[in-house]
């Protein structure tokens, strides 16, 4: 039991936690509370040796002691026990004392506090007693001022009735006055406040005489504020005061909307009148932009302010106010866009030069930078992008003028040209074909910078700091559509188109283009097909970043447009020369009588005149065209092709003729020989080299001449005398062919046709032809 | 095709016109040297046999030939004759010959003349095409009268009144179109009346063409570029088309159907259909050949089918449906239409027809001077070239039904 005791009293003043465990888990030990429960209790308790135990029995223990332990043992035991009850004493000795010491001050402080509680009882009783009398005293009061009270509130009711009435009394007086004063605000706001009563109280027949008063004098104040907002002259903003006004007069709304915009409109139809004095694009816009366009924006803000977006206060005559106003003024800004924008029209349709593009563009986008203020303020109109449609037609319009300009400036370039042509040739003779290369490279290159410079004006449109350049139809169809086809594509097809109508217009009436300017054409044609479409067309596809969504003219397709222009112009070139040759000899052997001429003596003049014409011919095309290729020739063409024709072929074709049978017979086998020969393709297309144009030239002269021939009868010196000629041609004209077999198949057939036309058929001997030829 | 190669050279064609049974083509030769003759072309067209009769034409070399309407065996035509010693003038006799040729100096005349076919020719010189040497002792045509022009000049063609009773031709020569009346038999031809070209420079006929419509009251001449149009009644100039084309004018025709329509040709390879009543601007031009167009004919029956020869060897067929009498084609019932091939005629029919080439013939290796439809079967026509070649073409099968049906 000591031992317990002990435990609790020593662990207070312990403050290690770990001991502290201990001992806890002792107590709990002690008091049976671990998790064994019982069992674990009972067996402790039942052990009687345990010192701590409460089964703890002193014999037991000593007899276990006196029984297991040695002397010494024992000995050491019994002073550890002799210690533990000495220090066990001590411990318990000071806490009796300590308790004692506590109660004791414990007992004083009871002691105390009865005294104090005794004084204080006496205190609540006086209290107690002065309340009562206060509240006696109170009631008493109370009683006594009940009836003065009830007096002053109802004297006070009356003062402030009679002030209304005074205010009531003196609002004609007032009114009036504010009317002199022209302090129509005060008025109205004036009898704003004594409407209602007067309303109430208006079977009282002085207050109906008030009523009626103010009702005339408010009356008169409408009528002058209408003067006033009829009146043309007031600000725009002294003209919502008045309607602000007027509206709370009660005025209909729907007409002073009406009145607001007939006033408006006035004044936007002298802004618009003004701005029709205007002659430069750049200040019309901007006047535009200034007078108008700011003036209605300013309207429109005030109508909001006016009609749209006031409070709903009060019973107006209707709820729904702002929709109506707002239709009105939708109506009423597109009906003066719409004049507006047919007024700008006007003006950018006669925006016609071409020359600077950028004052229509920066005036267009000024115009559309404007229209996007009205765009916020009224954001369901149609303005905007009526104005942005007005941006797109002029844009159209301009690519149109910009084709229009660049055909005419090619138009002029021809003219040019042809004046060149036809100039030098009057003053210094032999210039002009050497110039025809130079010709052709100006032409060209002019060309192809009046379509950069008309690329760039029109650039302007989509320039990154113009508004309307990222509006859909900038960014794609203005591009694709309006610069590359319309513009670019339209102007190669017009200048192929006119190429080919030199053609036309030029064949029947004899050669009325200069053959050279035909010549210059082609090429410029086939230069367009070969490099400049495709370069014109790249340049554009990367200037304009054509997006190729919607279809376009393919280059190839263009090319080949160029090209056959080309070819049709060469062919074209080729008919006319050939035409001017075979002029020449069809004259010649039409007004010739053949049957009875004179012996050769020479080479007729024509002759002379068909290989010079020939040669320059020669000399022109060279200067624009390649050589090209043709059939290798012999050292000597001029003598070996020529005594073959003259020699095998044709002997075999007239000579054994004498002879009727033999006759069928020759001309039977020339014709099987024709149909074994080769074939030679007269009227082959022509081909862009010079040797091609050539013989084609060539080809059309000589069939002329066997045509002619075949159409006439000649006698033996008819014959002779063509001989002679054909030898001539043959001697000169086969280097100008591609194939000198041609020219020898057709110098061939007119001697043979000619043999055949000849009464008196006896040739000339080649050495005679010869000798003459040379002799020129 | 059949290409049958006369021995000399020729020109002049044309088709037996008032024969309606038989395909028969004309030829006359051009040769100085020998006696030129006149070939009878008949195609069999069941067998595909061509068989050629010659009868002689000794007067000279033939520049035109012309079948009358009326009498298969009369025809005319315009030869070259001179005196020159090559020419067996001599074998001819004087009774054929007139003084008019013979003059000091040698010279070559063109004159026109009216001939019969000796009535045995059929019989007797026919010959197999396969054979051509073998045309010995040829029948000689007999001589009607002679178109005596000698003050007029040298005559470039002679017409017949189109469906005529074969009592009157027209002959063009120099500046001159005389109209002669053919009586006795055409034994005897006078003139009953004449026009002259005046004007500045040498001007000369070189076609012309006798209107059929109209009563048979227009002639068509060309000269140099010009086209004119002539009333016979007063003999005097109804319009003139100045600059038809560029240069000469080679050839006319008259569209058998639309009365006011005139076909034209010449060196500037183009084609030219001219309204009359409006002669500022052709109504069409074509313009495929590469050479001068020596022949331009409408076909009789259907005149949307026109026939162009060019000296580029070349014979075109042409299909001018816009300016024909049917220009939306033959209209089909919809009962007839029963199979799919009908089908897709009538599509065609439907959408507006297209000019077009039907078809280019390359045959010929010479200039073609003449091409003319057969007068009996109107989907046959023959082209002659100048070596002698005659090619006897047919339109093609499928235009023919596309047209018929």
């Amino acid at each position: 039991m000591d031992g317990d005791i002990c435990a609790t009293a020593t662990t207070p003043p312990d403050s290690d936690p770990a001991r502290k465990r201990r001992v806890h888990g002792m107590l709990k030990l002690y008091y049976g509370l671990n998790e064994e429960g019982k069992t674990v209790d009972q067996a402790e308790s039942m052990n009687p040796c345990d010192i701590n135990g409460t089964h703890f029995d002193p014999e037991v223990y000593l007899n276990k002691f006196r029984r297991e332990c040695s002397l010494g043992e024992l000995m050491d035991q019994e002073s550890c026990m002799v210690k533990q009850i000495r220090s066990l004493d001590s411990d318990m000795q000071t806490l009796v004392y300590e308790n004692y010491n506590k109660f004791i001050s414990a007992t004083d402080t009871i002691r105390k506090m009865k005294n104090d509680f005794k004084k204080m009882e006496d205190e609540m009783d006086c209290l107690s007693t002065n309340m009562a009398a206060i509240t006696e005293f109170s009631a008493h009061i109370s009683g006594t001022l009940q009836d003065q009270h009830a007096q002053i509130t109802k004297l006070s009711g009356v003062h402030n009735l009679l002030r209304k009435l005074q205010f009531l009394f003196e609002l004609p007086a007032r009114l009036n006055k504010c009317l002199e004063l022209q302090a129509y605000s005060q008025a109205v706001s004036s009898h704003r406040r004594a409407r209602c009563v007067l309303q109430q109280y208006s079977h009282m027949p002085s207050f109906r005489g008030i009523q009626d008063d103010c009702h005339a004098i408010m009356d008169k104040l409408a009528q002058e504020l209408r003067q006033k907002f009829r009146d043309g002259g007031s600000s725009a903003k002294d003209l919502s005061e008045c309607v602000e006004l007027l509206l709370q007069l009660d005025e209909p709304a729907e007409e002073l909307c009406d009145k607001f915009l007939i006033h408006a409109q006035s004044r936007l139809e002298t802004n618009l009148r003004g701005l029709e004095a205007e002659t430069d694009i750049l200040e019309f816009i901007d006047r535009g932009c200034n007078e108008f366009v700011s003036s209605l924006c300013l309207v429109i803000a005030s109508y909001q302010e006016l009609f749209v977006n006031r409070p709903q206060e009060g019973n107006l005559a209707s709820k729904n106010i702002p929709q109506m106003a707002i239709g009105k003024l939708h109506a009423f800004v597109d009906a003066m866009a719409t004049c507006y924008f047919s007024l700008v029209e006007r003006r950018i349709q006669e925006e016609k030069s071409v020359g600077d593009n950028s004052l229509l563009v920066r005036a267009l986008d000024r115009f559309h930078r404007r229209l996007q203020a009205v765009a916020k303020l009224l954001p369901g109109s149609a303005v905007p992008s009526q104005g942005t449609e007005i941006v797109v037609r002029a844009a159209r319009e301009r690519i149109k003028q910009y084709l229009a300009a660049l055909q005419s400036f090619y138009l002029d370039s021809l003219r040019d040209v042809r004046q060149a042509l036809a100039a030098p040739r009057l003053a210094t003779g032999k210039d002009a074909p050497a110039s025809l290369p130079e010709l052709l490279s100006s032409l060209s290159a002019s060309i192809l910078n009046q379509i950069k410079s008309v690329l760039a004006s029109v650039h302007l449109f989509t320039a990154k700091d113009i508004t309307f350049s990222n509006k859909p139809y900038f960014k794609g169809e203005f591009c694709s559509q309006g610069v590359r086809e319309s513009l670019v594509v339209n102007f190669i097809k017009f200048v192929c188109q006119s190429s080919r109508q030199f053609c036309e217009s030029a064949g029947d009436r004899g050669g009325s283009t200069p053959p050279a300017l035909l010549l210059l054409l082609s090429r410029l044609c086939l230069d367009y097909e070969t490099s400049t479409i495709t370069y014109i067309l790249t340049l554009t596809d990367e200037q304009f970043l054509v997006q190729h969504r919607s279809p376009v003219t393919a280059v190839a397709a263009l090319c080949g447009e160029a090209r056959e222009a080309a070819q049709k112009l060469l062919k074209h070139y080729v008919k006319v020369q050939g035409l001017i040759i075979s002029q020449m000899l069809r004259k010649s052997v039409e007004t010739r009588d053949w049957v009875n001429t004179i012996e050769p003596r020479n080479v007729r003049a024509v002759m002379k005149r068909v290989v010079e014409d020939t040669t320059s011919i020669d000399v022109q095309v060279s200067l624009l065209y390649e050589e090209g290729t043709r059939k290798a020739h012999s050292s000597d063409s001029s003598k070996r092709t020529f005594s073959v024709y003259s020699g095998s072929r044709q002997q075999t074709r007239y000579a054994p003729s004498y002879t009727p049978s033999a006759a069928m017979d020759t001309n039977f086998l020339s014709n099987i020989h024709k149909l074994f020969s080769e074939r030679i393709d007269i009227f082959s297309p022509v081909e862009f080299n010079k040797v091609s144009v050539v013989t084609g030239i060539i080809k059309i002269s000589l069939k002329t001449f066997l045509e002619c021939v075949r159409l006439r009868t000649f006698g033996r010196y008819g014959l002779q005398q063509i001989q002679v000629d054909c030898n001539y041609l043959q001697m000169y004209l086969w280097r100008f062919v591609s194939d000198e077999n041609l020219v020898h198949f057709l110098l061939d057939e007119i001697v043979g046709s000619t043999a055949h036309r000849c009464l008196d058929p006896a040739p000339m001997e080649q050495s005679v032809i010869e000798v003459i030829c040379e002799r020129g | 095709m059949y290409q049958p190669y006369l021995v000399l050279q020729a020109r002049a064609l044309t088709s037996q016109t008032a024969e309606s049974d038989a395909i028969r083509f004309l030829v006359g030769t051009q040769s100085l040297k020998f006696d030129n003759q006149i070939h009878i072309i008949d195609f069999d067209d069941e067998n595909n046999i061509i068989s050629k009769s010659v009868l002689q034409h000794q007067a000279g070399e033939i520049w035109h030939i012309s079948a009358s309407p009326a009498d298969k065996a009369v025809l005319t035509t315009c030869y070259n004759k001179s005196e020159a010693p090559a020419l067996s003038l001599s074998q001819l006799g004087a009774s054929v010959f007139p003084a008019q040729v013979v003059s000091s100096e040698s010279r070559v005349v063109t004159c026109g003349a009216v001939w019969r076919m000796p009535p045995e020719w059929e019989s007797g010189s026919h010959e197999s095409p396969d054979d051509p040497h073998n045309s010995h002792n040829p029948q000689n045509l007999e001589l009607l009268c002679h178109l005596d022009n000698s003050s007029h000049g040298n005559a470039s063609c002679v017409l017949w009144e189109p469906m005529g009773d074969g009592k009157h031709v027209i002959s063009l020569a120099d500046n001159h179109a005389l109209l002669w009346d053919l009586t006795e038999s055409s034994t005897q031809a006078t003139i009953s009346s004449s026009a002259t070209l005046e004007g500045k420079g040498q001007l000369k006929f070189t076609a012309g063409k006798w209107s059929p419509h109209h009563n048979c009251t227009q002639l068509a001449t060309a000269n140099d570029t010009a086209i004119r149009g002539w009333d016979l009644r007063t003999m005097s100039q109804i319009y003139c088309i100045e600059n038809a084309h560029g240069q000469l004018v080679r050839d006319l025709d008259f569209n058998p159907n639309k009365q006011y329509y005139l076909a034209s040709c010449g060196d500037d390879c183009k084609v030219k259909f001219w309204d009359v009543r409006n002669i500022n601007e052709p109504v069409k031009t074509l313009e495929e050949h590469s050479h001068w167009v020596w022949s331009v004919r409408f076909n009789h029956s259907h005149d949307q089918l026109v026939l162009t020869g060019s000296s580029d060897s070349r014979v075109i067929l042409s299909n001018m449906v816009s300016i024909s009498s049917e220009p939306f084609g033959h209209l089909v019932d919809d009962d007839d239409l029963s199979d799919g091939e009908d089908n897709h005629q009538d599509e065609k029919t439907q959408e507006p027809l297209q000019d077009s080439i039907i078809s280019t013939y390359e045959e010929h290796e010479d200039s073609v001077y003449a091409v003319e439809w057969s007068s009996a079967d109107p989907w046959l026509f023959a082209s002659l070239s100048y070596d002698g070649r005659l090619v006897i073409n047919r339109v093609p099968r499928a235009l023919k039904y596309h047209i018929l049906l």
